[in-house]
């Protein structure tokens, strides 16, 4: 890894790593976080990515030590942290409300931290006035948080945390509460900021274009299970499992069943009328019932039947800015959605059939519940 | 066109909405006029009489009660009871409530009860009480002497320390209500917030929680010591006639006496002196919560 040639990132100052290690967390008889691991590198902002309840926050607060876990381990360049309290942790949070101090006054808010680790005077003042302009909120210091917008809080949150030098910033949902373009300024600011202090950082987030845009690496979270930990093109492109598939980006799922599986190719005949030849995944066997995911920009229509496209029966079409989005039934009646570039304006005939495009990435999974009519 | 008429119709309604308020707050605003203004006024007039049979006007009354130095002590008396109860109630109210807010839910409820469950008793059932433990075959006498700490029984009825005991406990649940409502509704982040940047327990405590707790603190203060102040039945039967407080003198001169002129003296005392405290408190209190509220 050293031997590397230094990119930006890497030449600011060295972060530090963090392992969550088979860790478990339960509320009474529930399992909020069921024995994940991550291996996070120094300078990294990976995004735990999951719809709401999946143990994500539960997670960050485990790290943060508001949360005890009941097994695992916690480690900050490979030393345990499980028996520190949250408040020699050394970790920066941010909230997704800020939970900035009501009754103090921006300064303060951002001292309050300095102050508590007993720093005194002129050096506390100076501190502040450095992380307030780094946020570019100087002029805002003897204002109330009530009396601020909600980026402004935003940024005085982030400086109050960083004042302290945290060895691990975590964010718990800070853009939620943001509208649209201010999110994706805040999203730029925090990735600079992090950048700038090459902080490692674990991003909370229920918005996977959020995830996608911010972080290096994306944990997408389910029942407290981390499903897949990868980078976002590759959680794109080659999800792992249908949960991945179905929550990230949207898919068509197709059933079908395996006739034949030779060396890594399966032969799939899909329900829909067509019998398309696909790299086969570990555990399938031919005869066993599949799902075929294939994202709706990776279908292609085509006025001619052949072996590998099926019939549809179009049905409504929306322009979407560039895209033109196509909603289409098989005749097994799986409903589809299929996006093209709008300069090719399909006519009616054109829509008959349906098949993959040439580069399409299709996923195939077992399917876990077959259905009666197989 | 429902959006234009939406624009037109709305200054017009909400100033018929604001006229409704207005008239809602009617039938309270002349109760209070009859039933507490109307009474003040009288109480008054009557203070302004020189003669028991309230036929000569004049200053007499108040030359007489003002002109005694024994009233100024029982004056003095009744206000540092009240702060004496009041200072109990903060410092066994406030961990209370402070345990209540990390409680779970159904535990917050059960404590509620229990909180709430004396006002459910009537004063004089829980001053009776009262007598019962700390008199001197009482419980608190029979533990300390089983204990072996003291020798011989404690005198606690009829002293100041006693009232204080018992006043504490009767008006424990006016601190607790606003002191609760006000610190459940805190943002639970807040803490982890100062935790996370490496606060201590107490420091979070005493530059967070304190703070933010304060209009519910001064709220309670306010009802604690106005309630205490003027809690006639514990401070007589607890107090007995060793302990003199105004609500006493008030009673005496109106109902033993039969001098009402002197009566009403003692009572606009009373309303004066308290009030003075109290408005010294909310003053604090504005002052202490002005960034809470825009």
């Amino acid at each position: 890894m050293q031997a590397l040639a230094p990119t930006p990132q890497q030449v600011a100052p060295a972060g530090r790593t963090l392992d969550v290690d088979n860790l478990t967390v339960r509320y009474g008889s529930a399992v909020a976080v069921d024995g994940v691991s991550l291996a996070i590198e120094p300078g990294e902002v990976v995004a735990l990515l999951g719809p709401s309840g999946c143990g994500k926050t539960t997670l960050l607060r485990v790290i943060a030590g508001f949360v005890r876990q009941a097994g695992g381990r916690v480690l900050v360049d490979g030393a345990g942290i499980d028996h520190l309290p949250a408040n020699q942790r050394n970790v920066g949070i941010v909230f997704q409300n800020y939970a900035l101090f009501p009754h103090m006054t921006v300064a303060e808010n951002v001292a309050h931290g300095l102050r508590a680790r007993g720093q005194r005077g002129a050096a506390v003042g100076q501190r502040v006035e450095r992380m307030l302009a780094m946020v570019q909120l100087g002029a805002f210091r003897e204002r109330l948080p009530r009396q601020l917008s909600g980026g402004q809080q935003q940024r005085v949150a982030l400086a109050r945390a960083l004042a302290v030098e945290p060895s691990i910033l975590l964010l718990d949902e800070p853009f939620a509460a943001l509208d649209r373009n201010l999110r994706l300024d805040m999203q730029i600011e925090v990735k600079r900021l992090q950048r700038q202090l090459g902080l490692t950082t674990i991003l909370v987030t229920h918005d996977q274009d959020e995830a996608m845009s911010v972080a290096d690496r994306i944990a997408v979270m389910n029942k407290g299970k981390v499903e897949q930990f990868d980078t976002p093109v590759a959680i794109y492109d080659r999800p792992q499992t249908l949960f991945v598939n179905g929550f990230i980006g949207t898919t068509n799922l197709l059933p079908g069943k395996v006739m034949a599986v030779m060396s890594d190719t399966a032969t799939v005949a899909l329900q829909a009328g067509a019998t398309l030849r696909l790299p086969a995944p570990q555990g399938i066997a031919a005869g066993s019932s599949v799902i075929l995911s294939v994202r709706p920009e990776q279908l292609v229509l085509s006025p001619v039947a052949t072996a590998e496209s099926w019939p549809i029966e179009p049905g409504l079409s929306l322009p979407l800015g560039p895209q033109l989005v196509l909603e289409a039934r098989a005749t097994c009646g799986t409903a589809l959605k299929i996006v093209e570039p709008r300069r090719r304006i399909p006519t009616e005939v054109q829509r008959r059939f349906c098949a993959l495009a040439p580069d399409a990435r299709p996923s195939l999974f077992p399917r876990s519940t077959p259905s009666a009519t197989e | 066109m429902s959006v234009a008429s939406d624009l037109i119709d709305r200054p017009r309604e909400e100033g018929r909405l604001r006229l409704a308020e207005w008239q809602l707050a009617l039938p309270l605003s002349l109760a209070f006029a009859a039933l507490f203004l109307a009474p003040l006024l009288l109480l008054g007039a009557t203070s302004f009489f020189n003669d028991e049979k309230i036929t000569q006007p004049g200053f007499a009354s108040w030359t007489k009660f003002f002109g005694d130095p024994f009233n100024y002590k029982v004056i003095l008396d009744t206000l540092l009871l009240g702060l004496k109860t009041v200072c109990a109630t903060v410092v066994i109210g406030y961990p209370v409530a402070l345990v209540y807010i990390d409680l779970p839910a159904r535990l917050q409820k059960v404590l509620i009860f229990i909180i709430v469950m004396p006002m459910l008793l009537s004063v004089v059932v829980r001053t009776f009480a009262w007598i019962v433990v700390l008199g001197r075959e009482g419980v608190v006498n029979q533990l300390l002497l089983w204990l072996g700490v003291i020798s011989e029984p404690l005198r606690l009825l009829q002293t100041e320390l006693g009232l204080v005991i018992s006043l504490t406990q009767i008006e424990m649940p006016l601190m607790l209500l606003p002191l609760i409502s006000v610190m459940s509704r805190l943002d639970p982040n807040l803490r982890d917030a100062s935790a996370a940047l490496g606060a201590s327990r107490w420091r979070t405590l005493f530059t967070v929680i304190v703070p933010l707790s304060m209009p519910g603190l001064v709220a309670g203060c306010l009802l604690v010591f106005a309630s205490s102040t003027t809690a006639f039945i514990s401070q007589t039967v607890i107090g007995g006639v060793r302990l003199i407080y105004l609500p006493l003198v008030i009673w005496q001169q109106s109902l033993v006496v039969y001098n009402w002129p002197l009566a009403a003296v003692a009572s606009l005392s009373l309303v004066v002196s308290v009030l003075s405290v109290i408005a010294a408190l909310s003053y604090l209190g504005r002052r202490s919560s002005r960034h809470l509220h825009g």
